[in-house]
């Protein structure tokens, strides 16, 4: 069957809300992963959760969109997908659960254990889902066994293939760097310094981990048939942007490095799901059993009502979303009383 | 237990448990709208410190409501792949424009809102307060648009090809008569429930003599916003039962226990013993059922027996009668408290009227008890919608039986333990601090929840968390 225009509409939609969550919760992982490092104290811990503090929700409801897009735009890929992750679907929910609430929480009661234990949830809570969503989309490539039916037939652990597990460790690894670049942007004296040595530390790191992980997609994708659409492109792009990224940050240009990890989150999500394209979902048992656009896609009724919709409430969501960032632009400083306590500290 | 049956529970565990929170956000988010309304346009100093007491209460609840909502979105595909292959042409759509509209819009501004309030204007903060309480309204409409077509399909067809339900109307599946009954039912529902929740917590403080303006302003609000919606919510029930009792006839007749059909139907208040016709004990209404159902002293409601027969002539042999003791109690749980609420606003609107709310202490006693009347008036609202829609998932479309995933009992037994759990220890944690910030004396609090000893960085710097 042909993909219809409408079709390829939504299946890039669905790689749009992908790529967006990835990059906007992309650097909340990370800000939660280093939230122990760059926060020493009780009081700096707090100044990198407020570097998130008023965004995190709505970047999350990029997933919410991207779930519920995928399930109105292509019921089977949403409904396959979903039951066949099932066990590393529910660790993700647990951790975004403790993760969301210990933001609102932690600094709710002023007992040193309590706080202790959320800033422990907010750090796994944004560690294992960066790894896990990475580890799925590892298997959307990699293959996952389905039947003819499209029932998925393996268990938790056919799910963690070795790359697999590579692309979360790399996922993570981009999210943490991306997390220390926005925390660089956000905070102030000490704490943007040490967010400035995390990402010069840990971006050649990074950057091998991105070369690696190419190299390895290319010949997984290659292996399992995929790859149609322009199959050199994309891959040199990412490891170019992985590069000009360290170089940047080498050379302290904060801001654009940050742009660029943006973009190599990005072009790494867009590059998976061409690397699946026509197909959604990848069956290791037999490619014939493979999810395709075709065969997953509504009916093109509710293509076109959720074409009118999306056309009309997308640019105002991006409007009002980028509006809350600029309200909230302004670096976090720790006021006058308190920089002199962090000179002190420094003495 | 199989598969499919711990899937069920997880879904009500879940589910139920999302409601618990959900209500709240709802209608603390109207009634915290009101209040900042008020101040900025009385410049009166007391509706401001409202809006910070019931704000903190406000943050915590919709922490919860949110990420157990993340848990809605995904268990469809989850544990009900099935169902999510055969409705996601039509159900997909109103849970993607959720999100879009209304996800966005709630965490956006509550963003603003809780941060925002040193960074834009007092105009601009109002302004994110109402876009908030909007963000929550439409989020109730988009998932009873969703819901609203299990329990009366409309706008579709079957696909005969692939045999799934494939919508050819998105207009009528956003003017479905169900939708428009429940959509009022359940947000009248959520702003008493947010209204009684400041009324109960307005009572517990004045009758410890705190911040008595400030608290009898909080209490006045609660009152009005309770007894209204309250009210209108009796007028829209009625209709409610009507379109249901048309659209799902043998829902009606569980609710009644009434067995066989008949004219001049009375109403059962209350029965001990046996529910099928054989009671020990029981106090009926004469012709109140059929006054309920049709609007007429000596309409005929159809009975559980009459309506079996007829499903079983439409869709074949089976079992079409839902659990009736459950639909029975719950219905009247749900009743029964709308009217103990209506009376618990009346009464203090007496009360306002004669200006002695503050002096009233048996009132002000019970009203922090009383915060459980909406809240379980919804749940058993919810639990009566949804238990007696089966054996269907999609009223005679989709029987719940062959909407779930292909999934192991072992699977589905781990995160139906492992949700529970968290969920405990969620429940746990929201009531520490709702009681905290609930019972603390105001002035005791600082501007975020923080104890604020003399010397702390939180009275220095603008940092919240």
């Amino acid at each position: 069957m042909k993909i219809t225009p409408l079709q390829f509409v939504w299946f890039s939609l669905v790689v749009v809300l992908w790529s967006g969550y990835f990059f906007l919760e992309g650097f909340d992982f990370g800000v939660g992963m280093l939230l122990r490092w760059i926060g020493r104290d009780d009081l700096e811990r707090r100044a990198v959760i407020n570097a998130i503090g008023p965004t995190w929700d709505g970047n999350e409801v990029w997933l919410l969109v991207a779930g519920g897009a995928t399930f109105a735009a292509f019921p089977k890929w949403y409904a396959t997908v979903f039951s066949s992750f099932y066990l590393a679907l529910f660790l993700i929910l647990v951790a975004l659960i403790f993760r969301g609430v210990a933001f609102e929480y932690r600094s709710k009661l002023v007992n040193p254990r309590w706080r202790r234990r959320w800033d422990m949830a907010i750090f796994l809570g944004s560690l294992l889902p960066a790894i896990l969503w990475g580890v799925a989309f590892g298997d959307f490539i990699h293959g996952i066994p389905l039947d003819a039916q499209g029932n998925f037939t393996g268990n938790f652990f056919s799910l963690l293939s070795p790359y697999s597990i590579f692309v979360g460790v790399t996922m993570a690894s981009v999210f943490l760097i991306h997390g220390a670049l926005f925390l660089e942007m956000k905070l102030d004296g000490q704490l943007r310094e040490r967010a400035s040595f995390v990402a010069r530390r840990l971006s050649p790191l990074m950057t091998l981990l991105v070369i690696v992980f190419i190299i390895w997609t290319y010949i997984t994708a290659n292996h399992s048939g995929g790859s149609n659409i322009v199959p050199g492109i994309l891959p040199i792009a990412i490891v170019v942007l992985a590069v000009t990224a360290q170089v940047l940050i080498a050379d302290r240009h904060f801001g654009w490095a940050f742009a660029t990890t943006g973009a190599t989150i990005v072009a790494i999500t867009v590059n998976m799901f061409l690397d699946l394209y026509p197909r959604v979902l990848v069956s290791s048992t037999s490619d014939a059993y493979s999810l395709t656009i075709t065969g997953t896609a509504s009916a093109h009724y509710t293509l076109v009502v959720m074409t009118i919709v999306a056309a009309i409430f997308t640019p105002l969501v991006l409007l009002y979303q980028g509006w809350s960032y600029r309200i909230f632009r302004a670096r976090i400083r720790l006021t006058p009383p308190e920089e002199s306590k962090t000179e002190e500290i420094k003495k | 237990m199989s598969a499919l049956g711990l899937s069920r529970w997880q879904f009500g565990i879940t589910t139920v448990y999302h409601f618990i929170f959900v209500p709240l956000t709802i209608g603390l988010a109207f009634v915290l709208a009101i209040m900042q309304t008020l101040e900025y346009k009385t410049k009166k100093p007391i509706y401001g410190e409202m809006v910070k007491f019931f704000g903190r209460l406000f943050a915590v609840n919709f922490a919860i409501g949110l990420v157990t909502g993340i848990v809605q979105e995904f268990q469809f595909g989850m544990n009900w792949s099935n169902y999510s292959i055969f409705v996601g042409n039509i159900f997909g759509a109103p849970l993607a424009i959720e999100g879009l509209l209304a996800f966005f819009l709630e965490s956006t501004f509550l963003g603003i809102w809780l941060f925002g309030k040193n960074k834009v204007s007092t105009r601009v903060h109002l302004f994110s307060a109402w876009m908030v309480s909007i963000g929550t309204m439409l989020s109730a409409l988009f998932i009873l648009a969703a819901n609203s077509f299990m329990q009366h399909p409309v706008g579709y067809t079957i696909d005969p090809k692939t045999h799934q339900a494939v919508m050819t109307n998105f207009l009528a599946l956003l003017t479905n008569s169900t939708l428009i009954t429940t959509f009022f039912h359940t947000v009248l529902a959520a702003l008493s429930t947010g209204a009684g929740l400041v009324l109960g917590v307005a009572g517990y403080q004045l009758l410890r003599h705190r911040k008595k303006d400030m608290f009898v302003g909080a209490a006045r609000i609660g009152i009005v916003v309770l007894f209204v919606s309250m009210l209108f919510n009796s007028f829209v029930g009625h209709i409610q039962g009507q379109v249901m009792e048309k659209q799902q006839p043998m829902k009606m007749a569980a609710a009644e226990a009434l067995y066989n059909t008949s004219s001049g139907a009375s109403f059962s208040l209350l029965t001990i013993g046996n529910l099928s016709g054989d009671p020990i004990f029981q106090i009926r209404l004469p012709h109140l059922l059929s006054v309920l159902s049709d609007n007429s002293w000596n309409g005929t409601v159809e009975g559980i027996n009459q309506v079996q027969a007829a499903e079983v002539a439409k869709y074949g042999q089976g079992s079409y009668v839902p659990p009736i003791w459950v639909e029975y109690w719950t219905f009247r749980i749900m009743v029964g408290l709308g009217g103990v609420i209506l009376l618990w606003g009346l009464v203090g609107l007496h009360f306002m009227r004669q200006g002695s709310l503050d002096r009233k202490r048996w009132y002000l006693r019970i009203s922090p008890y009383l915060i459980a009347a909406p809240i379980i008036a919804n749940l058993t609202g919810w639990i009566f919608t949804e238990v007696g829609r089966q054996p269907w998932i999609v009223y005679g479309l989709l029987k719940t039986a062959n909407a779930n995933s292909h999934l192991s009992a072992l699977s589905v037994g781990i995160t139906l333990v492992g949700f529970t759990a968290v969920y405990s220890i969620l429940a746990v944690v929201d009531a520490i601090l709702m009681f905290k910030f609930g019972t603390s004396d105001p002035d005791s609090l600082g501007s975020h929840g923080e104890k604020e000893a003399e010397g702390s960085p939180s009275s220095h710097s603008e940092l919240i968390y």
